[in-house]
C-alpha cells in the first residue's frame, strides 16, 4: 500500500516517532543493519502508515504522556525509559505501532541482505523447495483404514 | 442491457434472465459452470471486482504489508469499497472473507480436504446435532468432477481418508515437512500429504507453482486454484454473464410467493431491478442469511425462506487454535504454500476422549521476514531495543506452526442477524455475529493444543505458544440456512431448494448441517455441482 497519510502526522509527531523507532529497532554494527530511524526506512514508515495511522498517532500521544512533556527534550536515558514503558504496554494500538515500523524495516534492502535474503518481491522468481524425504511415508502407507466407512461406500 | 420500467417503481429494470446467481465465489462459479450446458440465460451478480494477477501482493516489495491492508482477511480492516462491514465484536472468532470474483478463494489457503463419510452421519454415529439428508457417496462423483476442474495436488492411498485420486503430484515436503514427518513417525501418528488446490504441474494452461510464499494473499502466478481462474473462464466461454460491482440489496417476491428477481446497486450506484425465473444464492454463510433477512416483506415478515426461524442460526466457524514453536534447524520460512501435510490421528470420534467428533492437525511452514517480526513482537517473543536483532535471528526461518482445525457443532444461538446500526456503503443493513464456543469445542481445542504441543516437542521445538483467546479466523462460514427434509427444521431441502420459495436455491456454505473438521471449499463446491445436477434433472418440474 502506498497510502500517504504523512500529512496526518504533525512535525512533532514525526520527530517523536523517529526517535521512538530508534529505540524499537536500533542500528547495530554487530549485525550490520541500520536502525528503524534510518532516513529511508523512516520515510517508508511514514508513507505507509495507512490503516494504522490513527493508532500510531494515539501511541505517540501516550508517549508524550509517559514522557511527562516533550519526548524530544528528554535525555537519552530518560527517553529510553519512556519509550520502553510505552512499548511494554499491550493492546491493538501498540501492535499497530509495531506493525507500522516492522513492515517497513523488514523490507529494506540493507536489512534483507544482512539477513542473507534477496531484496526482491516473491514474484516472478519464486523460491526453490527441497523435495524432502518421502521414504518417511513408508511408516504410514499400508496402515489399516482409520476413516469410518458409513453408508456402504466401499462395501 | 435492456431497460424496462418495473411496475410500481421508478427504478430501471433489466431484461429477465432464466437463472440469477448472487455471488461469484466458490459455489457461485461452480453452479454457473454446471448449469451453462442447459443453454439457459444465466446471469451472476457480484458485488466485488475481478482481481488481476498483477494486483496481488507478491508482485511488490510491500507483499507482507498488504496482508494487513487491501488484502487483509478481515473485511472490516480491508474496507475496500466492494466490502461490506461485519459486526463481529460479540464473537471470539472474527469473520474473514473476500468479496470479488472468486469470493473467498481469492484469499484462501487452498487446503482442499473433503469431508469424511462419517461427517454426514453425526447424529447416527455420535448422537449429536443432525445427520445430513445426503451422504458422502452421493457426493463422491461431484468431488471427483470438482477436483478435475480445480486441479488438486495430493497423494492417493491415505489410510485415514476415503479413497480418491488427486489430479496432481503432492506439494514437496521441504525441510519443514520432513521435520514434521519425522516427529509424527517418532510418535507413531498418522500424517499424509494434504490435498491442496495448487498446480504442482501445469494444468489447463495454468502455470505451475513456483513457491511465492503462502497462498493466502492470492497467487500472482495463477497456480492457486481460485475460481476466477478455474470455473469462471469456462463458465463465461459457455455463455454465462457475470456483472461485477453489482450489490444485491434484496430478493423480491411476487404475489404467489415466488422469487421474482432482485433489487441491486450497479457499478454507478444506480438502484436497479433484475427480474429472474429463478434465483440461486451463493453469497456465503454470512452474505446469504444477511440477504434473506434483508428481504423481509409483508408475506415473509421474518425474512425470506425463514418460516423455520433458522435463517442465520447454527453458524459454524471452525475454531482454529494455532500452536507454534521454534526449532534449531533452519527451515523453509514462508517461502512456499503454508501447509502441505495433515494428520488425521484425532479426526474420528474416540469414546475414550472427553469430547465427540474430532479435528485435523495442519502442519504449517514459517512466515516471511516482516510477518515473523510483527507477530513475534505482538506476542512478546521478540523484544524491542538492543536484543531485538539477536532474538530475531533465532526466529526467522525457525518457526513451526500447527493449525488445529476443530469441528464446531451447530448451536441455534450462534447466529447472523442484521445489525440495527451498522450499514454498508449503499445503506444496506450489515450483518452482526453472535458466536460462543461450546464446552465440547473447548475440550476438543484443549486436546488439539496438547496434541500439537506433543508433536512439536517431538520435533525438537522450544518456545511453544498456543492462543486460546485470539483464534485464527479461517474464513469458513457455514450452517446459517441448513439443509434438511423437514421444513420446520431446515431452510432448504436435500437438493438446495428453499422449502418456502420454490424457485429460490442456496448453494453456498450456509446449507451445511454440520461442519466436519476440515476446510470446507471442496465440499461446498461438490454440493454446488450436485445441486446443479439435481436442477438439470428436474427442469420440467423444478418449481412443483
Ligand atoms: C483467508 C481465508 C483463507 C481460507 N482458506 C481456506 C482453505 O485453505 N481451504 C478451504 O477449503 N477454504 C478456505 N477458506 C474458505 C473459502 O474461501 C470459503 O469456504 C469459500 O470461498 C466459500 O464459498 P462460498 O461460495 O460459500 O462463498 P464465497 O466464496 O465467499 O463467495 C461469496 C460471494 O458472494 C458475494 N456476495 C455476497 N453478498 C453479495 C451481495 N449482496 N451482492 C452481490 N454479491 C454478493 C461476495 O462478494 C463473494 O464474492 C478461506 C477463506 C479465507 C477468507
Amino acid at each position: 500500500m502506498t497510502d500517504d497519510p504523512a500529512s496526518d502526522l504533525t512535525p512533532i509527531e514525526r520527530r517523536d516517532l523517529r526517535r521512538l523507532a530508534a529505540f524499537m529497532v536500533p542500528a547495530s554494527a554487530d549485525y550490520g543493519v541500520p536502525g528503524a530511524d534510518d532516513a529511508m526506512i523512516f520515510g517508508d514508515i511514514v508513507r505507509s502508515l495507512g490503516r494504522d495511522a490513527g493508532d500510531v498517532r494515539a501511541t505517540l500521544a501516550l508517549l508524550r504522556e509517559a514522557a511527562g512533556g516533550d519526548f524530544a527534550d528528554l535525555d537519552e536515558a530518560q527517553a529510553e525509559t519512556a519509550a520502553m514503558a510505552l512499548l511494554g504496554r499491550e493492546g491493538p494500538a501498540i501492535e499497530a505501532l509495531g506493525r507500522a515500523v516492522l513492515q517497513c524495516y523488514y523490507r529494506d534492502d540493507r536489512v534483507m541482505r544482512a539477513l542473507g535474503l534477496e531484496p526482491r518481491s516473491p514474484f516472478p522468481k519464486g523460491h526453490a523447495l527441497d523435495p524432502g524425504d518421502w521414504s518417511l511415508l513408508d511408516a504410514v502407507r499400508g496402515r489399516p483404514r482409520m476413516w469410518r466407512d458409513v453408508d456402504g461406500g466401499t462395501a | 442491457m435492456a431497460v424496462d420500467a418495473h411496475p410500481g417503481t421508478a427504478r430501471p429494470s433489466d431484461a429477465i434472465v432464466d437463472v440469477l446467481i448472487i455471488g461469484a465465489g466458490a459455489s457461485g462459479a461452480a453452479v454457473a459452470w454446471s448449469l451453462a450446458d442447459t443453454r439457459m440465460k444465466i446471469l451472476c451478480l457480484e458485488q466485488g471486482d475481478w482481481i488481476r494477477p498483477t494486483d496481488f501482493p507478491s508482485n511488490g516489495r510491500d507483499w507482507e504489508a498488504r496482508r494487513y491492508a487491501d488484502f487483509d482477511i478481515s473485511p472490516n480492516r480491508r474496507a475496500r469499497d466492494t466490502d461490506y462491514p461485519v459486526n463481529d465484536d460479540n464473537s471470539l472468532m472474527k469473520i474473514a472473507n473476500f468479496n470479488g470474483v472468486g469470493g473467498g478463494t481469492v484469499l484462501y489457503t487452498a487446503h482442499y480436504p473433503r469431508m469424511h463419510p462419517s461427517d454426514f452421519r453425526v447424529r447416527s454415529l455420535d448422537g449429536v446435532a443432525d445427520d445430513w439428508p445426503i451422504d458422502y457417496w452421493t457426493l463422491e462423483p461431484y468431488f471427483a468432477e470438482n477436483d478435475r476442474m480445480t486441479g488438486v495436488a495430493g497423494l492417493a492411498g491415505d489410510p485415514a481418508y476415503p479413497p480418491h485420486q488427486p489430479t496432481l503430484p503432492a506439494v514437496p515436503l521441504g525441510r519443514t515437512g520432513t521435520l514434521y514427518a519425522r516427529a509424527a513417525n517418532k510418535l507413531g501418528w498418522h500424517w499424509w500429504p494434504s490435498d491442496i488446490a495448487v498446480a504442482t504441474s501445469e494444468v489447463d494452461g495454468r502455470a505451475k507453482c513456483i513457491n511465492l510464499g503462502h497462498c493466502t494473499p492470492g497467487c500472482a502466478q495463477g497456480a492457486k486454484a481460485s475460481v476466477d481462474i478455474t470455473y469462471w473462464p469456462a463458465a463465461l466461454r459457455a455463455g454465462v454473464e457475470l456483472r461485477t460491482r453489482c450489490r444485491v440489496r434484496e430478493i423480491t417476491t411476487d404475489d404467489r410467493g415466488m422469487a421474482s428477481g432482485v433489487v441491486y446497486y450497479d457499478a454507478n450506484g444506480v438502484e436497479r431491478f433484475q427480474p429472474a425465473e429463478m434465483v440461486i444464492l451463493a453469497a456465503n454463510g454470512i452474505g446469504t442469511p444477511r440477504l434473506l433477512l434483508n428481504s423481509a416483506s409483508t408475506r415473509f415478515p421474518n425474512g425470506l425462506a425463514n418460516s423455520s426461524g433458522l435463517v442465520g442460526r447454527n453458524l459454524m466457524l471452525h475454531p482454529w487454535p494455532i500452536v507454534s514453536g521454534y526449532v534449531a534447524d533452519e527451515l523453509d520460512g514462508g517461502r512456499a504454500p503454508i501447509t502441505s501435510l495433515w494428520s488425521k490421528q484425532f479426526y474420528e470420534t474416540d469414546a475414550s476422549r472427553d469430547f465427540v467428533r474430532g479435528y485435523t492437525l495442519q502442519f504449517g511452514r514459517g512466515t516471511g521476514p516482516a510477518t515473523e517480526a510483527i507477530t513475534s513482537a505482538a506476542s512478546g517473543r521478540l523484544p524491542w531495543g538492543r536484543d531485538h536483532h539477536r532474538v530475531y535471528r533465532g526466529l526467522l526461518n525457525h518457526r513451526v506452526a500447527i493449525g488445529v482445525a476443530c469441528e464446531d457443532l451447530p448451536e441455534a444461538h450462534n447466529r447472523v442477524t442484521l445489525d440495527p446500526v451498522l450499514k454498508d456503503s449503499h445503506g444496506i443493513p450489515a450483518p452482526r455475529i453472535d458466536y460462543t464456543l461450546s464446552d465440547n469445542t473447548r475440550r476438543m481445542m484443549e486436546h488439539g493444543i496438547a496434541s500439537a504441543e506433543e508433536i512439536l516437542t517431538a520435533a525438537g521445538a522450544k518456545n511453544l505458544s498456543a492462543s486460546r483467546t485470539v483464534l485464527n479466523s479461517p474464513g469458513h462460514l457455514l450452517g446459517t440456512a441448513r439443509m434438511g427434509t423437514d421444513p420446520a427444521r431446515s431452510v432448504v431441502n436435500e437438493w438446495g431448494r428453499c422449502h418456502d420459495v420454490k424457485n429460490l436455491f442456496i448453494v453456498d456454505g450456509s446449507i451445511w448441517v454440520t461442519s466436519g473438521g476440515v476446510n470446507p471449499t471442496s465440499t461446498i463446491q461438490a454440493l454446488a455441482l450436485y445441486i446443479a445436477d439435481r436442477i438439470k434433472q428436474r427442469l420440467a418440474t423444478l418449481f412443483d
